[in-house]
């Protein structure tokens, strides 16, 4: 190596930007969105666990008549503890679209890498057909499979999943297109790599800042087609507590004992929000490297 | 013409900066006060390598600090200082300032033009916000007169043309016809030529020079390419990691530097005449013998006591071929077209063993589709390409293992090549894990034998492509190629993006691992001043043939074909 070479050397050790999540949680908003989402995901998760102790009351039993304020939220249109119910209603809604938005992720990225990579033919037989599941909207044909499968738990997750999959497929393959255009992956089939190797090993970790943002806005949208599945009627069977399903209960008698109603929607409006807020400074620090900088 | 005959007695200095201070938000000081004065009608060259903050001083000239930067000291002003200075003025003030007093023409004209307006339009554009002239008519008549003046046409058809139906060199022009629009007191111009092809660069050289000269523009010229300079620049100032470390007139810091470094930078610039040893290494040319491989393709090591031919002296390579019953690779009748389009028209050459040959050819020869009909990258050509004889399958998939293990390729841009998100190791092991290579131990050894081949060591093992410099890139990329010995490297301009420092050592490089390894080479470039520095034997392709095919000596010296001769004519030598 000459000598020439060496300010140079110093040069490539500049202080390295700050990794993605470093960048993310630096900013205000990333660090309210966490501890807002945190929050809604400790109630849903611990709130099982601490049942009958902390109320005295499981989340079927009957406590009294109906919308009396008994105990300390009241009881709701059958006269079980909304308490009780709040507590045990979270974690089946977050369950599901954790679920079912990982389902459409691994469906869409899947087939998104495959359009991109292969091009030509196969990637215009692809992306029309998502357009095609891109026409229906998404809600009327997770009610149309519904209506047709019966409302089970495995049934909701793999409709939500299906109908994010085309959306997460398109933006990955815009993603993947500007990657494969890299000579690293042209390296890669000049070694004669098998093509599926080629798209996990060396498109897959390239195209995470992009993902990343497209799960945490899949999981903002399952969470709301979850609870509004279940408002409907057509997600969480009655008697089984779930957020969705007590707003569609209580609504009747919001001005009597609006508790009912106003406990879940509080819970699914903070977790939407603090994910949302997670998503946008996600997405701002995949985008900018100075993201979160104080001006 | 009179008046800036005046102008040029009344005014000392056109921009004088002094003491520009400029470091990044988080502390770090890229300029450390540097000072300098731009006259009417003369160029200054600001040359260093990348990295040493040229084009920071270059932009803090006009008040822009890239996103991150901060001006941290120091003054600008224009015209002897009748507005103060310039980097106190407020921002709407700077704005009319920019693209009026003092313009810009940045590096890639194909990225700095609006691909979606016609380019009269661009240029009127620049116009009418500057306020140049009152009617429109009148700015019409101005953008004809620029057109003209960088030697275009400036004709309607010619000014109603998008970006993309212009070459490279008349898209830069369009560049310099917007910077110069307004007639600015000061030009900018950052590395306008670097992406342009010599005969092209010669000319937009010769347009900077006739403006700055007939219309006593004061120019800033960044580059790195220090044989640009002596065409183009009056004065040179030597930038070296945020210091000026050399400044005075072009023939005195060419031709009798002073600072340690400029003499080091003059060094490692390769010349035509091979008079300079670019690196440590001797040249391939003239003093380095052929490689002559024992039986089975192995190099003898035993007995490659130096057969000292020297190129001059011919029939060196000529009897070696003679011994050789068939040649290392022998390429016969490659063509490809896309569409109509012929990209290459029947290639035919062959590459002994041990040998070295340079292919020569401006952008769009078709010289990198050859090197990667040959490396299996393209598949969809016609033609045979045989490695000791035996045809090779056309595309990598289709190849045998030991096919592709004997012909390597190493792309042009360290910057693309590697997988920024896996460690150099797993880069590197990859065509040792293809080869079947499967324990991770064996892999992680032959790996650290080539990055040691390459001169970096095993603390580059576990690191990732971004906390590497262009030339340890290079290094780690070449290391890939090496991992397997292959006995054919396909270089392909892989030092077109690098510093020419850089590009010594990694020249050096190349000639010790072909002494080492014994290997043959194909060095792809568009830089024939390289040529006697790296190749035993010349090739020019010009739109997909190969027009002159010899000794690199007898192709400099004597050369057939009159697009050769071009080419010779037009490099810019010191």
């Amino acid at each position: 190596m000459s000598i020439a070479e060496a300010p140079l050397e110093t040069v490539g050790k500049v202080k390295r930007p700050p990794r993605l999540f470093a960048r993310m949680m630096r900013q205000r908003q990333a660090q309210l969105g966490l501890a807002l989402t945190v929050l809604v995901l400790a109630v849903a998760l611990l709130g099982p666990l601490l049942l009958p102790w902390i109320t005295g009351f499981t989340s079927t039993e009957f406590t009294g008549r109906p919308f009396k304020p008994v105990g300390m939220f009241g009881t709701d249109n059958l006269g079980r503890d909304v308490l009780s119910r709040f507590l045990d209603g979270g974690l089946r809604l977050i369950v599901y679209a954790a679920l079912a938005t990982l389902l459409g992720m691994a469906a869409g990225v899947a087939v998104g890498m495959t359009a991109a990579y292969s091009a030509g033919r196969l990637d215009g037989l692809i992306m029309r057909g998502n357009d095609v599941l891109l026409a229906l909207p998404q809600l009327v044909f997770a009610l149309l499979a519904i209506t047709v499968l019966g409302p089970k738990g495995w049934v909701l997750v793999v409709v939500i999943g299906i109908t994010h999959a085309p959306r997460i497929a398109r933006v990955t393959r815009s993603a993947t297109a500007s990657v494969i255009t890299e000579d690293y992956i042209r390296a890669s089939e000049m070694y004669a790599v098998p093509k599926w190797k080629i798209l996990v090993t060396e498109v897959l970790p390239n195209i995470t800042g992009p993902l990343m943002v497209e799960l945490g806005l899949r999981m903002t949208y399952s969470i709301g087609f979850v609870a509004s599945l279940s408002f409907l009627g057509l997600g969480m069977q009655p008697p089984t507590a779930d957020w969705g399903l007590m707003i569609n209960e209580n609504r009747i008698a919001l001005v009597v004992q609006p508790w009912g109603v106003i406990l879940p929607v509080l819970a699914i409006a903070v977790l939407t929000v603090g994910t949302n807020l997670l998503t946008d400074s996600l997405a701002r620090a995949s985008a900018n490297l100075n993201a979160g900088n104080q001006p | 013409m009179s008046t800036t005959v005046i102008e040029q007695h009344k005014t000392t200095s056109a921009l004088s900066a002094t003491g520009l201070r400029v470091s990044t938000v988080t502390g770090a000081e890229i300029l450390h006060g540097i000072s300098f004065t731009l006259q009417p009608g003369r160029i200054l060259a600001l040359v260093g390598e990348s990295g040493s903050g040229k084009t920071t001083a270059g932009l803090a000239c006009m008040g822009h600090f890239r996103q991150g930067l901060e001006l941290t000291g120091g003054s600008v002003t224009l015209n002897g200082g009748e507005q103060g200075n310039l980097l106190e003025l407020p921002e709407h003030q700077l704005r009319t300032l920019r693209g009026g007093e003092i313009s810009y023409v940045p590096q890639d004209p194909a990225l700095s033009l609006n691909p979606a307006m016609r380019i009269g339009e661009q240029i009127l554009e620049t116009l009418r916000v500057h306020h140049f002239g009152d009617a429109t008519a009148e700015r019409l008549e101005r953008v004809a007169e620029v057109l003209a003046e960088v030697g275009l046409d400036n004709s309607r058809s010619y000014q109603r043309r998008y970006p993309h139906q212009l070459s490279g060199g008349q898209q830069q022009r369009v560049g310099i016809a917007m910077a110069f629009a307004c007639r600015p007191a000061v030009m900018v111009l950052d590395e306008p030529t670097t992406g342009l092809d010599v005969t092209t660069q010669a000319v937009v050289l010769e347009t900077i020079d006739q403006l700055a000269e007939r219309h006593q523009v004061a120019g800033l010229y960044i580059t790195h390419d220090l044989a640009v300079v002596a065409t183009v620049a009056d004065e040179v100032a030597v930038m070296l990691a945020g210091d000026i470390v050399e400044h005075g007139s072009t023939d005195q810091v060419l031709f009798s530097p002073s600072h340690p470094y400029t003499r080091r930078l003059l060094r490692a610039v390769p010349d035509l005449a091979g008079k300079r040893r670019v690196g440590e290494v001797e040249a391939i040319t003239g003093e380095h013998p052929l490689v002559v491989p024992g039986p089975l393709g192995i190099p003898d090591t035993t007995t490659a006591t130096p057969r000292a031919d020297d190129a001059k002296l011919l029939p060196a390579t000529v009897a070696v071929r003679e011994q050789e019953s068939a040649p290392l690779l022998q390429v016969r009748g490659l063509a490809l077209s896309y569409g109509g389009h012929k990209v290459l028209n029947g290639i035919d050459f062959e590459l002994m063993e041990g040998e070295s040959i340079m292919l020569l050819g401006e952008s769009g020869s078709g010289k990198t589709t050859l090197s990667r009909c040959m490396a299996g990258l393209n598949d969809n050509y016609t033609g045979a390409v045989e490695l000791s004889g035996a045809e090779l399958a056309t595309g990598t998939r289709k190849r045998s293992a030991g096919d592709r293990r004997r012909i390597q390729y190493v792309f042009q841009s360290p910057f693309s090549s590697l997988n920024p998100r896996r460690t150099i190791a797993e880069s590197v092991g990859v065509p040792l894990q293809m080869a079947g290579v499967g324990n991770r131990r064996d892999r992680r050894a032959k790996v650290l034998e080539a990055l040691d081949q390459v001169r970096l060591g095993g603390s580059y093992m576990d690191r990732r492509p971004g906390e590497l410099s262009g030339g340890e890139r290079q290094r780690a990329a070449i290391a890939r190629a090496l991992v397997n010995a292959p006995s054919l490297l396909v270089c392909d301009e892989i030092t077109s993006a690098l510093d020419v420092s850089v590009q010594a050592s990694i020249l050096d490089l190349l000639r010790t691992l072909q002494s080492e390894t014994g290997m043959s080479m194909l060095f792809v470039t568009h830089n024939i001043a390289l040529a006697r520095h790296i190749s035993q034997r010349l090739a020019v392709l010009q739109k997909g043939r190969i027009v002159d095919l010899g000794t690199t000596e007898d192709v400099l010296t004597n050369p057939q074909h009159g697009y050769t001769q071009e080419l010779l004519a037009n490099v810019p030598t010191f």
